[in-house]
């Protein structure tokens, strides 16, 4: 008993020894793992903790932009011509509905959606995360939206939300001013990351596209926190942007409108503050709905659009080229005078016709008007005494003084793409290899040939005729209520042409169309609004042969697209100059006919628009109307 | 001599006699507060992780309470009778390893569980104690020399192989090879000779890239993006990288209770299971991070001095077992989540949440236990 004990109390003790040496070793040896595992946590937390917040924050941040309201384009009188409208909208948050294809399904007996909206619909909640909403449609109406308020608890997912999107009152008849919008392309990505947000729209045309900096303003920014699905948790911080600024334009709404509601298609018409160079109206006939480039345009409107041989998309105000015919004259006359190759009172017979080597020039008159001087040339728009005046001056000095008078030069109109228009010169034609004939510079007297001018241009050299400074048409008042560009009369430098010269030129004018025998005679103003001068002109779109002509020719037996355009240009009232009118109607026959009748319609409207003359957009200063008047005469 | 060993004796007669009241007293209450502390720092996280205590830290609570009551019962119950049902606890563990294989449900193409009525039992955390006694009770009479002898060695090593090979059959990499290396350390402390561990080991190195080679896909991937996490941000590596970041954002102070980003955010993965520390580190900094590990360095630390306390050896290679199996949950948990080893699904005890790892924790304690208030239970001679 005692030597078993003892054995066993011998192995008990061996195996004891040998326990508590091993039992130790893996005790300390777990403890120094333990001190790794402390080792470990220091490493992380304090030595490259400073780190790992840097990327914690990194996580939970994320900065979202807020687009700015766009700026509005207001007219003269302030009314919004180009404004923001709240767009309702049903959005579908996939998370908060057990069946997206049941709610939708709903949604369509409600407001009926078509197969490829429901394809896109499903195809991005796929694709999204599932509290990411996604737009079931857009522009909800009034009743739609009652409809689906009514409904909301069949709806469960459909939530309503308003963003803005550009709207346009008085679509088409500002259209070709305003300009439009449309989503942001590659070449518009000015590094502004404004545009990258989805919804944003830019300025593709007219004053959206010149002003589109002040219209666009800064976005905004708040800092978000997110979870790790990049759901917002709480807004941390925000900064407001700069909302987009107003933009006010010249152009008065309600004068526009009456004024297009006058004219057929082919038919533009600019009518000019003739002091300040202000546009108060640019019609230009067929237009398009604004509105349409904002939804996206779809592939069979563009189409109809360019395809349609009147070209509504283009302003033809600006953008038409047309030869100016006898409303040149007066450039012409100038430049003789000028040139002192004849004076006011040198009279030329005019026998029907001007003879150069065997070519015959015809006179529109093909009896002739006998003996005329300058006055009464203007007045009958007599060709004869042009073409010589013409072959006397010679085109350079005609084409320089064109120049002066805004045709054929760059004249800075705040619509982008606008034609600055030809006016030919003996260089130029020698630029593209061919001689300069002395029949050239006859035919360029009555302002046909390779001229290619502009309705703006054209009202441009009504309105410096009528003032005798080199007044430039502009369209912007103020930027975010700030007056821009002067705008007063005496703001314009003088062309530097005799007070002389300028007055029997209007007198000239004044007889078209209030002297008996004048080629306008039949669009005098009506007694009490003020008294018009003019100048008519009519353009040969095809050249007419002498066989043609032998044969009776008459223009209004051509098919439409061969008879000649009609023009007008004028200026009211004749003895202090507030207005200046260009009137182009394509294919109108003559001018006297189809031009000077709108554009005496034309001034009529705006002398009731305005009973006091139009104020121009300048800050502090004296006002225009007593300041650098042109003088009257008569 | 025979004095003192007559007072051992009257030592030894007057334990086993002993009533309830008395094994109660020599419960060491000083531990049980130890656990009390370390499951309310599980409190405050799971209270943090489920922003109120609804949704983890009252089931956390009141597990724990359960656990307690647990662990309490089995800590009186005498040591021997636990020696001698650790066969039966040992096949039972085995045979639920079968089942599980059998009719289990799979999660996560890894854990594999069976459901007890609202309980999901996972096996294989309930073998690794079961395992613990099996091998206690094998090596608990065997002297210097038995265990010397290689044949003696055979049974224990098929005893480890099966519920390991069971477990990686699941398949459990990460328990597989913590079940094996609590047997590991038993072996060990038995006095099985280290020329046999080296030989082993090296028989494993070489096994190794051969064994990569049958690995899951999931598994091969939890080992490239442990060596180079950055490699798949998004992907398999996002756990690691995620939790780094939290853990290293909470600073040496932390960010404050309810405050931490990560982890409320939802960056954070499982944060109220596996990533519990993360979060902890989080919100209360360094400083938290290493209270926490300290107080469960101390549960080891007990674990060890019960083992040396004891004065069988059944208690001593269960106390041991039982210590580096809490050691292993914890290194595994903590070295997971700082991006030291391969993530490996491993619950921290007492603080996870989780119904199965609390009872199994618990029930482990108990034993623990059991085995110290009997640390004088006398077992007959060593046999041989």
């Amino acid at each position: 008993m005692s030597s078993l004990g003892k054995g066993v109390r011998r192995e008990e003790a061996e195996r004891r020894g040998v326990f508590t040496r091993r039992a130790l070793a893996l005790g300390i040896g777990q403890l120094a793992l333990f001190g790794f595992l402390g080792s470990r946590l220091y490493r992380l937390q304090s030595e490259e903790g400073e780190r790992y917040r840097t990327l914690a924050e990194e996580n939970r941040l994320s900065a979202r932009l807020l687009p700015p309201p766009r700026g509005q384009v207001l007219d003269r009188n302030g009314r919004v011509i180009a404004g923001n409208r709240l767009n309702w909208r049903a959005l579908l948050v996939a998370e908060q509905t057990q069946d997206v294809g049941a709610t939708l399904e709903t949604f369509s007996r409600i407001v009926p959606l078509l197969d490829h909206e429901r394809a896109r619909i499903e195809r991005e909640v796929r694709r999204r995360r599932r509290f990411v909403p996604v737009t079931v449609r857009d522009f909800l109406a009034w009743e739609e939206m009652a409809r689906i308020e009514v409904n909301a608890p069949d709806l469960p997912g459909i939530v309503i939300d308003v963003g803005t999107t550009r709207l346009y009152p008085e679509g088409e008849h500002l259209s070709h001013v305003v300009g439009y919008v449309a989503p942001p392309a590659e070449r518009d990505m000015d590094g502004d990351p404004l545009l990258e947000l989805p919804g944003i729209r830019v300025g593709r045309a007219g004053i959206e596209k010149h002003h589109e900096q002040p219209l666009r303003g800064r976005a905004g920014a708040v800092q978000l926190e997110v979870n790790a699905v990049g759901r917002v948790i709480r807004e941390l911080d925000r900064r407001e942007g700069l909302p987009g600024q107003d933009v006010q334009v010249s152009v008065d709404a309600e004068l526009q409108k009456a004024l297009r509601g006058r004219i057929e298609e082919g038919t533009s018409i600019v009518v000019l503050d003739a002091r300040s160079g202000e546009v108060l109206a640019m019609a230009s006939q067929p237009s398009f709905d604004p509105d349409v480039f904002n939804a996206g345009v779809s592939a069979a409107q563009w189409r109809e659009w360019t395809r349609n041989r009147a070209t509504p998309l283009i302003n033809k105000a600006t953008n038409g080229l047309y030869a100016p015919g006898s409303t040149f004259k007066m450039i012409v006359a100038l430049a003789g005078l000028e040139a002192k190759v004849v004076t006011p009172g040198d009279r030329v017979f005019c026998p029907g016709h001007l003879d150069l080597g065997d070519t015959r020039f015809h006179c529109w008159r093909k009896q002739g008007h006998g003996g005329l001087d300058m006055r009464n040339a203007i007045k009958h728009s007599c060709d004869v005494y042009f073409y010589e005046i013409a072959k006397r001056a010679g085109i350079d000095r005609i084409a320089a003084m064109a120049n002066r008078f805004g045709l054929g030069v760059d004249l800075e109109i705040e619509l982008p793409g606008t034609k600055r228009g030809l006016v030919p010169t003996r260089a130029w034609r020698q630029a593209q290899g061919k001689p300069w004939n002395l029949g050239d510079t006859i035919v360029h007297g009555i302002g046909q040939g390779f001229y290619q001018l502009t309705p703006l241009s054209l009202a441009t050299m009504a309105a410096r005729l009528a003032t005798g400074r080199a007044v430039q048409p502009h369209l912007t008042r103020s930027i975010g209520a700030r007056p821009v560009r002067g705008g007063r009369a005496e703001d314009w430098p003088s062309l530097g042409i005799p007070e002389r010269d300028l007055r029997l030129m209007r007198e000239g004018m004044w007889a078209v169309v209030n002297e008996p025998g004048g080629t306008a005679l039949g669009a005098r103003l009506p007694g009490g609004l003020g008294v018009m001068a003019g100048k008519t002109g009519s353009v040969q779109v095809r050249r007419v042969s002498r066989e043609q002509r032998e044969r009776g020719f008459k223009a209004e037996n051509q098919p439409r697209e061969w008879r000649p355009h009609a023009l007008f240009v004028a200026f009211a009232p004749y003895d202090n100059p507030l207005y200046a009118v260009s009137v182009v109607v394509e294919h109108g026959m003559s001018g006297s006919g189809a031009a000077a009748p709108l554009a005496r319609d034309a001034l009529i409207e705006v002398f009731n628009r305005f009973r006091t003359p139009p104020v121009p957009a300048v800050a502090p200063g004296p006002r225009v109307a007593q300041a650098g008047r042109p003088e009257a005469s008569r | 001599m025979s004095g003192t060993a007559r007072f051992e004796r009257r030592l030894l007669t007057r334990d086993r006699g002993d009533g309830l009241l008395e094994k109660l007293w020599r419960i060491p209450w000083l531990f049980v507060l130890l656990l009390s502390a370390v499951a309310a720092v599980g409190y405050v996280a799971l209270y943090s992780a489920g922003n109120g205590p609804e949704a983890y830290a009252a089931k956390h609570a009141l597990r724990f309470g359960f656990g307690l009551v647990l662990m309490l019962s089995i800590a009186v119950v005498d040591i021997r009778v636990v020696a001698r049902l650790a066969w039966v606890g040992y096949a039972l563990g085995v045979g639920l390893l079968v089942l599980v294989l059998l009719h289990g449900n799979v999660g996560k193409g890894a854990q594999r569980w069976i459901d007890i009525g609202p309980l999901q039992l996972q096996p294989s955390e309930l073998m690794k104690i079961m395992l613990a006694l099996g091998l206690a009770a094998w090596f608990r009479r065997a002297s210097w020399e038995r265990v010397g002898n290689l044949f003696f060695l055979v049974p224990p090593a098929i005893m480890v192989l099966i519920p390991v090979g069971l477990i990686l059959k699941q398949p459990n990499l990460g328990t597989g090879l913590i079940t094996a290396m609590i047997g590991g350390a038993i072996f060990f402390a038995a006095g099985v000779r280290l020329w046999k561990f080296a030989l082993i080991l090296a028989a494993v190195g070489t096994a190794a890239p051969i064994a990569y080679d049958h690995l899951r896909d999931y598994q091969k991937a939890r080992i490239t993006t442990f060596l180079d996490p950055e490699s798949d941000p998004l992907g398999a590596g996002y756990n690691i990288i995620q939790s780094k970041i939290a853990l290293g954002s909470g600073g040496i102070w932390g960010k404050g209770f309810l405050q931490g980003t990560q982890g409320h955010l939802n960056f954070l993965p499982e944060k109220q299971t596996d990533f519990i520390f993360t979060m902890i580190a989080e919100e209360f900094g360094l400083v938290g991070a290493l209270g926490t590990l300290g107080l469960l360095c101390l549960v080891v630390l007990f674990c060890y001095l019960v083992a040396f306390r004891c004065r069988h050896q059944f208690g001593r290679l269960l106390a041991v077992g039982l210590g580096t199996n809490v050691f292993l949950y914890v290194f595994v948990n903590i070295a997971m989540v700082t991006g030291s080893i391969p993530v490996g699904g491993v619950p921290l005890p007492l603080i996870s949440h989780g119904g199965s790892a609390m009872l199994t924790t618990m029930l482990g304690f108990g034993l623990l236990l059991s085995v110290h208030v009997h640390r004088d239970a006398e077992f007959g001679p060593a046999q041989e």
